[in-house]
């Protein structure tokens, strides 16, 4: 799922101090998995809001609303029959979907509640990781089933580096080794005639370094 | 031949060889890498210089390098894949390679976290093997990654790292091996004071015929007190230091540590000499370059030798 | 939690089971875990952490429970009328920091706030 984190309460503050009426809209997807952007984030959220713009004298009124995804257009129209009332919408779907509801009601101001993080997976309740990058050209086949790009700190195609020490990258001591991971899992695997060999210098032009990406697929293009 | 290096000379010629580092100045400041070039000179067949080490802004490697080579020692330079993509990697070899540098060290470089810029970027745009590889190419076919043909081949005898006591063990010799198959033409290894395990590593390789294929020189640097040593242990990554070598230095008072340091490195270079596979060694006496003439010198290694 | 202090709660007492006897199981962790979320936004919004507390005990314990309010009860009026209600009750005396609390008068916020 996309991950995220809460934007600090101040900086929220902050972005809605020119604004009376807002909308929080929150999306039942990616983000209520992993318990940031959710019904229930919504309303901790606006009750949080409510209070402190309360307590300084300057009342915030707010539209609490969840839709199903921020992504698809057509449960972005679900908002249509309020945005207008309201000065601004606060957004805590992931940065996919604030920005398309930007792109929906152009003449509403559109605001990140919540900080977008990384591809991930849920290790534990409470706990998730990076998994993938997005890179646009996966290799997991030749590496065990682990992402050398978004699991080495380094996206090292021949690692591990030097700063491996007892499983644990250099970068911090709650982050495995990718590396070492690799080579366990090829060992189990008893694969590791993969490490011999000469891996091809990545082509990023299928990630973010070739500029936007866009898929169509004709087949569902009428 | 395959870049005309003097180190590849001198190795070439089967005398054990002698490279040194400089570490350049955190500034413009070209008289710090004058007066370190001036204690490195006659004591090397080659000279390094880092490349932003630890991710810690420096001058750069090639001025370093160029700085190194007026004053009359050959440069060898450092290039790490943290800071630049194959673009400029490309280019700043040919850069070097025009200004007449001859040695290359190709390395992977320490995440950007541990230096005063932990907010950068980083590119990491090919690793440090498909760099040793892209420049084998350029070398010795002429061409550019793309398949376009140089102007101009970069001759560049090409150097790695490896470090025998990073985890895991068993991968240690499986990637210096990638490396060889990559091109590397000698390596320089971290810094050795575990020296069981070394020659355990020194065996494991000689096993794959590495040593014949690439000529290895052992890392060491010299101790200058126990605290250097206790604090090595405990922050460096990588670093194996075994308690006897500690408690050797501590055992001293600490005025005469430095000296003990020294002796144990001397001692520490005799016994490299004598093991089969090693071609030469590297001292990496950072911040202590005025020592290198005393431990060359005590080691039995000077003059360096002159070779056509 | 937040809903009782937008009700206009002054204060907000929690109160589960001992830990290591929640019936349902680690209910009262959880519980533990989310005052403690809540504490923190009231701290970052300025109502106050110190307005929300939790205490555990078992459901026999109903002297320790008459104990608990009444400590809670007195803490809160001590720290006062929260913000939300001063500023819905411009009337309202502010939050009285322990180095200037006076001897209690018949004038005293509090009935103001029972008539209400």
């Amino acid at each position: 799922m996309i991950t995220g984190t809460p934007k600090p309460i101040e900086e929220v503050l902050e972005m809605l101090e020119p604004y009376s009426r807002v909308v929080v809209a929150g999306c039942f997807g990616c983000v209520t998995v992993c318990r940031v952007g959710g019904e229930k984030e919504v309303q901790v959220l606006s009750s949080a809001l409510r209070l402190a713009r309360e307590a300084k004298g300057n009342k915030l009124e707010i539209k609490e609303v969840c839709l199903e995804r921020q992504c698809d257009p057509e449960y972005l129209d679900q908002l249509r029959p309020y945005v207008a009332d309201y000065d601004a919408v606060l957004s805590i779907a992931c940065g996919a979907g604030i920005q398309f509801v930007a792109e929906k009601y152009p003449t509403s101001p559109v605001l990140p509640g919540i900080n977008t993080g990384f591809l991930g997976v849920a290790e534990r309740q409470g706990e998730w990781s990076e998994r993938c990058q997005g890179c646009g050209d996966c290799v997991l086949h030749l590496t065990g089933g682990i992402c050398p790009v978004s699991r080495c700190a380094k996206s090292l195609f021949h690692g591990p580096c030097g700063g491996s020490a007892k499983g644990i990258c250099e970068v911090a001591p709650d982050v495995p080794c990718g590396w070492q991971l690799i080579i366990d899992r090829l060992k189990a695997l008893d694969q590791m005639d993969n490490y011999g060999k000469l891996i091809p210098y990545k082509g990023w032009s299928t990630s973010r370094d070739g500029g936007p990406r866009r898929i169509i697929r004709e087949d569902m293009t009428l | 031949m395959k870049s005309g290096s003097n180190l590849e000379k001198v190795l070439n010629a089967g005398h054990f060889a002698v490279t040194a580092e400089c570490g350049p100045p955190r500034g413009a400041d070209a008289d710090i890498v004058r007066q370190k070039a001036a204690y490195v000179k006659g004591n090397v067949d080659a000279c390094n210089v880092t490349d932003n080490q630890t991710s810690v802004v420096r001058m750069s490697s090639l001025a370093g390098c160029l700085l190194v080579k007026e004053s009359g020692t050959e440069p060898l330079i450092q290039m790490v894949v943290r800071d630049r993509n194959r673009i400029a990697l490309q280019s700043d070899l040919l850069g070097a390679a025009a200004m007449g540098v001859r040695n290359l060290l190709c390395l992977s470089g320490d995440h950007q976290k541990f230096g005063d810029d932990p907010q950068a970027k980083n590119v990491f745009d090919i690793d440090s093997i498909q760099l040793i590889d892209m420049v084998r190419r350029m070398r010795d076919e002429g061409v550019f990654p793309s398949g376009k043909k140089l102007e101009g081949n970069p001759e560049f005898f090409i150097g790695c790292a490896v470090n025998p006591f990073a985890d895991p063990y068993e991968i240690r010799v499986p990637r210096f091996r990638l490396k060889v198959q990559a091109g590397a033409d000698f390596v320089q290894t971290q810094c050795i004071y575990n020296m069981d395990k070394f020659k355990q590593y020194m065996e494991d390789a000689k096993q794959e015929g590495l040593h014949e294929k690439c000529k290895i020189l052992a890392g060491v640097t010299p101790l200058k007190s126990a605290g250097m040593a206790k604090f090595m242990k405990k922050f460096v990554a990588g670093m194996d230091i075994p308690d006897e070598v500690i408690k050797r230095i501590a055992d001293e008072p600490k005025e005469k540590q430095a000296e003990k340091g020294i002796e144990m490195c001397v001692e520490q270079i005799q016994e490299l000499k004598e093991i089969e596979g090693i071609a030469g060694v590297h001292v990496m006496a950072i911040e202590w370059e005025e020592k290198l003439e005393k431990i060359i010198g005590d080691a039995g290694l000077l003059p360096r030798p002159e070779v056509a | 939690m937040l809903q009782a202090f937008e009700g206009g709660a002054d204060g907000v007492m929690v109160v589960g089971c001992l830990e290591g006897d929640c019936h349902y199981i680690s209910g009262n962790l959880r519980a533990k875990a989310r005052v403690a979320r809540v504490a923190g936004i009231l701290h970052d919004i300025g109502i106050g952490e110190e307005r929300l507390r939790m205490y555990n005990l078992s459901a026999g314990e109903g002297a320790k429970f008459a104990a608990y309010a009444n400590e809670f009860a007195a803490h809160i009026e001590q720290l006062g009328f929260s913000p939300i209600n001063i500023a819905r009750n411009p009337g309202l005396a502010p939050r009285q920091s322990p180095e200037d609390k006076e001897p209690q008068s018949d004038t005293e916020p509090e009935s103001v706030l029972e008539e209400a």
